[in-house]
């Protein structure tokens, strides 16, 4: 990684990173000490705010931007559309594998994608991974392969609108 | 026996039950990539509603387990993804049966630029 890309970001967009990564950071640490005296919360501050200022060009994946309350709204239903894969995709699991003869007709496909952030496509690609019957191979620029256990389209399109188009349009809305 | 843990062992139950269906989909698919279906997508919900189970019956701990929650919902694809990519990348297709529909072919060792 280019250790100065930081350095053409103009400072406001820094200043936001820098907020949104500490505000993580905090997050996790108060889910870690499970508690609110002085001396826990303090300590916390001053520990995740030199963290997030070590390793802030590490994080590029949002900024403050994203904590506005229309895109929580979309975060909180892409959850719950997730979740609702998942399992979706844990019950054909089990129906495959406990099934005697083993129905299964796998093969690899690709699209393109919409999305232009690195971050969005990792949570597509994630989202992929653990819905029915796919699994993300690789991204190479803007294309996904893909891992379909049961193959119904080789054509790019079709399989685009049958595996990413319900996560794809709420990320749109997201990032 | 109180309301939460009841919840909580049937959550452990199910847990393990899905654990268990992804050990029997490891040993039951025929090659790499079906195994790495069966194994990440048992794996994560498993994991994910077990300690959600432990989360029930320590309620203390529930900021925790949802941190680790997340954690496992973060970096078991990305695992399933480098272990399928790599072997890919190694030239090893073991396919079950149709070959022909790879479209991952097309990528070149020598012209992936991470490489």
């Amino acid at each position: 990684m280019k250790s100065d890309y930081l350095k053409k970001l103009p400072l406001k967009t820094k200043l936001s990173r820098f907020f949104m990564h500490w505000f993580l950071l905090t997050l996790v640490w108060f889910g870690f000490t499970n508690t609110f005296a002085a001396q826990e919360v303090l300590t916390g501050l001053i520990v995740t705010a030199m963290i997030s200022f070590l390793s802030i060009r590490l994080f590029t994946c949002c900024d403050l931007r994203i904590l506005s309350p229309g895109k929580i709204l979309y975060m909180l239903q892409y959850i719950f559309v997730f979740l609702i894969a998942l399992i979706k995709s844990n019950i054909d699991v089990a129906k495959r594998v406990l099934s005697p003869s083993l129905p299964i007709n796998p093969g690899i496909v690709k699209f393109k994608t919409k999305l232009n952030k690195n971050f969005a496509k990792m949570v597509l690609a994630n989202s992929i991974t653990l819905t029915p019957g796919t699994l993300s191979i690789d991204i190479v620029d803007d294309t996904f392969y893909i891992h379909w256990i049961d193959v119904k389209t080789t054509d790019p399109e079709q399989a685009y609108k049958e595996i990413a188009e319900p996560f794809e349009k709420i990320l749109l809305k997201i990032f | 026996m109180s309301i939460l843990e009841i919840i909580g062992g049937i959550l452990i139950i199910t847990g393990s039950l899905f654990l268990f269906l992804g050990a029997l989909g490891i040993y039951r698919m025929p090659d790499v990539y079906n195994r790495l279906q069966a194994g990440t997508k048992a794996t994560t919900l498993g994991a994910m509603s077990l300690i959600l189970g432990v989360g029930f019956l320590m309620p203390g701990w529930i900021l925790k387990i949802l941190i680790i929650i997340i954690f496992i919902a973060y970096s078991n694809p990305i695992s399933s993804h480098a272990l399928a990519r790599a072997m890919h990348l190694r030239k090893r297709f073991m396919f079950f049966k149709n070959e022909e529909i790879d479209a991952y072919k097309e990528i070149d060792k020598n012209n992936n630029p991470e490489k």
